[in-house]
């Protein structure tokens, strides 16, 4: 096969939450460079299977950037070496044979491993449910065409809006912060005039209780937005640091 | 037994008026006596578990996904129609019903398809409340796009990412209602069961994907939201866990399954790589208002695609159905692809794909504007083919995309079995036998936001009240010991192939018999194999590891099992279905090479009934009622 290649892989095993990890070496057979990462975890897996070895846990759905299960650490690097691609969406063509890649879960605090590769971001839900919507209910909604919103400021909100959850804003962030993800809902709902009405409680809210999960605070090293799979701009940011100090200090409640 | 459709009579555009105004209604202090499980958070569970949650019901609500936001809806891409007629171009509700009637040949009920068009404005009006960041013009007003199979501009869109944006509106609508605690939410549990006692739907059983622990939740209603069964080919668009098990053991305890074999072929998916591929990526039919079809005049043709002048090009598409040219619908545009590369046009390194090519959009459009567009679909493309299709055509290859079949439901959305009600791709009930584009994601949410409160509080007001079944009840224990006998047989078996390994085999089965072209000869083929595949897969299946935590290859196990069972019962509905219509094609029938409907004996729609997983099942038959159109052979010439 002309595009075979060779792989080293170090991957961290972990049996639950509470057991300790260790880096696993393995080779798996019969690769090819138009396979994914996660295509090459599943022939490594079967692989496994059939020699009655414990697979390896690792999540995923989609496959095409969507949906935002999947994430591992690929040499350090979230979602691996390349710039706007989920793990999912990376090939092994982007590899040379012989290369050796470690495969790490998201490490964060926030974020504990549960198996393996799979880790617990229900901590993004809660993050949502503290603010990240506008209050209408079903019946409620006026003509959709009463609301008239510029183009361009409907294209600048669906910029924030693209993004998918993933958490890699946090796993490549030296102190764990989630301010990419807390900014991007945040910005996104602001902008559109739909969303003003709760725009200071949506940003107080979604910050306190990111906080409250114990994500780390921001000090702009920008790690976030260069591994960002949907490159969501670090000026979401700024902008909800704007937002949060106009909430602190309109006294509305 | 005669199923009762409970469509009402009257003038078709009044029905659904009259139907809600009948309806029973329970007082909002009541509201919270009620206690409602809905599965499934995609656009129809998080819809429907919003808008119950809002109304003040106990709304409990399940997902085996880590969060309510990853069900597969977030992956659809070109758009939800609406008849706002914003376009001025002669769109209406009429239109809109007649366009999907006849998309999906005339196999849909008549009431239902209006409702659904009915309510397609209303839901854009939700959207757009929500924050549903919708491509606009520059007076800020909704900008619109073309779906195949209409000659209208009806399409509502976000980029190329219309399902996420959507479903990120229903689930901040649903995280909304569980902060205010109005609906309790339950990540990272699968369904394994329904709970039915007296024959009505009382409760679920559930697996704890995360401890493993196996209980009952008990309620006065059950919602099924489960989405669709494509994957069941296992190459196919969906996501990798999207699956039949919700549907298929509420069928094993009694509920009908409607049209198994109707079944979606997506033209333009992205080619077929190598034997270790696990999944295919659509790209979006939008992308036929700019991109054009053809393949090579020459049979074997190996220039490259730039290199091969326009005379020696055929447009197949174009040639054949000029008034739709490339906007065909997509069972006859797939089923166009193929004929071409069986007589050996295909393109691609396995001679099965055609050209999807962009040179005239973009030397007249400018790529700028094509890349706002249909940027992120092009960057996908490059990203798995390594090719770039602004510089050469998109190499492109049918695919399982959408299911029209799923369980039997009652214009009320309720199944045969009272209580249990079934909602989006899960149910079989609007597309009739091809789904047009932009049509599913109305659907689901039509179902949850505007048809399930009313029909559901309708059901409950008969239940004033009582209480839930008490979860300690004999049915309860017996459910969930079925789970937990099932999930032995997965760790006892002695083999040494992965589930999905199993599931691959079952694909290709499916594919070359019960896909795009079926015979009678095949299916009865593909009914021995999968019989046989079966067998084979409890002799040398291996779960790994036990249940007592997080275990991935016990849930794809479950999953597995559940598609060889019910892809058999696909292939006997392609059998018994001796007719072409929409995206079943029976080879035998066919005029011109278009779809040969046979009305005088089929238009019903087949209700299949379980009677043990080694007999023959029952079908019934949902005798389909034409008043408002008249049935015509489909033309897109
Ligand atoms: C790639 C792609 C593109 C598409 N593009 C379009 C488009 O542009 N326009 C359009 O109209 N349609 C499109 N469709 C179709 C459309 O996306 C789907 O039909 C629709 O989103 C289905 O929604 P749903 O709510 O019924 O199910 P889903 O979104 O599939 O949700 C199913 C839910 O059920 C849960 N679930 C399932 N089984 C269980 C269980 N046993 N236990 C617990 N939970 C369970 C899942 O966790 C999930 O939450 C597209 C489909 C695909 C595959
Ligand atoms: S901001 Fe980017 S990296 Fe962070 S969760 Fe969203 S998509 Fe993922
Ligand atoms: S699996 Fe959905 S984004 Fe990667």
């Amino acid at each position: 096969m002309s595009n075979s290649i060779k792989l080293t892989l170090n991957i961290w095993r972990q049996a639950n939450r509470h057991a300790k990890g260790r880096f696993e070496t393995y080779q798996p057979k019969d690769l090819s460079t138009d396979m994914s990462i996660l295509e090459m975890l599943d022939s490594l897996n079967d692989e496994m299977i059939a020699a009655g070895k414990e697979p390896i846990t690792f999540e995923h759905d989609c496959r095409e950037g969507i949906c935002g299960t999947c994430g591992i650490m690929i040499n350090g690097m979230a979602h691996g070496p390349d710039r706007g691609t989920t793990t999912c969406q990376l090939y092994l063509r982007r590899f040379k044979d012989g290369d050796t890649l470690v495969l790490e879960p998201w490490r964060a605090k926030a974020f504990p491993v549960i198996k393996d590769l799979l880790v617990d971001r229900s901590a993004f839900d809660r993050i949502q449910m503290a603010g990240g919507y506008i209050s209408v209910n079903v019946g409620n909604a006026p003509e959709a065409n009463s609301i008239l919103i510029p183009k361009d400021v409907a294209l600048e909100a669906f910029d924030a809006a693209v993004c998918i959850g993933c958490g890699a804003c946090v796993a490549a962030c030296k102190n764990a912060s989630a301010m990419l993800f807390v900014s991007a809902k945040v910005g996104h709902l602001s902008l559109m005039p739909q969303g003003h009405p709760e725009r200071h409680d949506r940003a107080l809210n979604m910050i306190a209780q990111m906080d409250a999960e114990g994500f780390g605070s921001c000090t702009n090293t920008l790690e976030c937005s260069a591994a960002c799979p949907k490159e969501i701009s670090p000026k979401w940011i700024q902008r909800l640091n704007g937002e949060y100090i106009q909430a602190a200090t309109v006294t509305r409640r | 037994m005669i199923l009762d459709p409970r469509t009402p009579s009257g003038p078709l555009d009044q029905r659904w008026a009259k139907a809600k105004e009948e309806m029973r209604l329970v007082g909002p202090i009541n509201r919270r006596k009620f206690k409602v499980i809905i599965v499934g958070t995609g656009l129809a569970g998080a819809s429907a578990a919003a808008s119950l949650g809002q109304q003040g019901y106990d709304v409990h609500c399940f997902t085996f996904h880590d969060s309510p936001r990853r069900a597969h809806s977030i992956a659809a891409q070109g758009g939800i129609n609406a008849a706002k007629n914003y376009q001025n171009d002669g769109d209406s509700t009429w239109r809109l019903f007649y366009d999907t009637i006849k998309g999906g040949d005339f196999r849909a009920r008549e009431s239902n398809v209006y409702r659904l068009a009915q309510n397609s404005a209303n839901i854009i009006d939700q959207c757009v409340a929500q924050g549903v960041p919708f491509a606009r013009e520059y007076g800020g007003t909704l900008a619109n796009r073309t779906f195949g199979g209409v000659l209208v501009s009806r399409t509502f869109y976000a980029r190329g990412q219309t399902g996420q944006q959507l479903l990120l509106g229903a689930y901040s609508s649903l995280m909304r209602e569980v902060h205010e605690q109005r609906v309790k939410l339950y990540t990272r549990h699968e369904m394994h069961d329904l709970i039915v006692k007296d024959g009505v739907a009382q409760g679920i059983v559930t697996r704890n994907l995360m401890t493993g622990e196996v209980e009952a939740h008990t309620a006065h209603a059950v919602l099924l939201c489960t989405g669709g069964y494509t994957n069941v080919y296992y190459l196919s668009t969906t996501a990798m866990a999207s699956n039949v098990s919700a549907t298929w053991r509420a069928y094993k305890r009694g509920a009908y399954f409607g049209n198994p074999c109707y079944v979606q072929i997506h033209p333009t998916c992205i080619p077929v790589s190598g034997h270790y591929q696990s999944k295919l990526t659509l790209m979006s039919e939008s992308l036929r208002n700019v991109g054009r079809i053809w393949v090579p005049r020459t049979p074997g043709d190996k220039r490259h695609p730039n290199d091969i002048p326009e005379a020696e090009r055929i447009y197949f598409l174009e040639e054949r159905y000029p008034t739709y040219s490339n906007m065909v619908p997509r069972d006859v545009a797939s089923r166009n692809c193929k004929e071409y590369c069986d007589k050996g046009h295909g393109v691609g390194a396995s001679g099965d794909s055609v050209y999807l090519d962009f040179r005239e959009a973009i030397a007249k459009e400018g790529e700028p504007t094509i890349r706002s567009k249909y940027g992120n679909l092009f960057d996908m493309y490059h990203k798995i083919m390594g090719e770039d299709p602004y510089k050469q055509p998109m190499k492109i290859y049918p695919g399982p995309h959408y299911v029209m079949g799923g369980l039997w439901v009652d214009y009320h959305l309720m199944s045969n079995i009272p209580g249990l009600f079934v909602l989006g791709e899960a149910n079989f009930s609007d597309h009739g036998a091809n789904r047009l584009g932009a049509s599913a994601l109305m659907q689901g949410l039509s179902d949850g936001y505007f048809v399930a409160p009313y029909t559901v509080s309708n059901y409950l007001a008969n239940k004033m009240n009582t209480q839930p079944l008490s979860a300690s009840d004999d049915v309860c224990k017996e459910a969930i010991d079925n789970t937990r006998n099932l999930i032995d047989r997965f760790l006892k078996a002695k083999g040494n192939q992965s589930s999905e390994s199993f599931h691959r085999r079952l694909g290709k089965i499916l594919f070359d018999k019960v896909g795009i072209s079926r015979t009678k000869q095949g299916l009865q083929e593909a009914i021995t194999e999968i019989q046989a595949l079966r067998e084979d897969f409890w002799n040398n299946v291996r779960v790994p590891g036990d249940a007592s935590y997080v275990n991935q290859e016990l849930e794809k196990a479950g999953r597995i099992i559940d598609f060889i069972e019910f892809g058999e019962l696909m292939a006997r509905d392609a059998l018994h279905r001796e007719e072409s219509c929409g995206g079943h094609f029976r080879a035998e029938h066919q005029i011109d090479g278009e779809a040969k409907r046979d009305d005088d004996n089929f238009a019903y729609a087949a209700a299949w009934q379980f009677n043990g997983l080694d007999k023959e099942p029952t079908v019934h038959k949902d005798e389909l009622k034409f008043e408002s159109v008249k049935l015509t052979q489909r033309s897109y010439k």
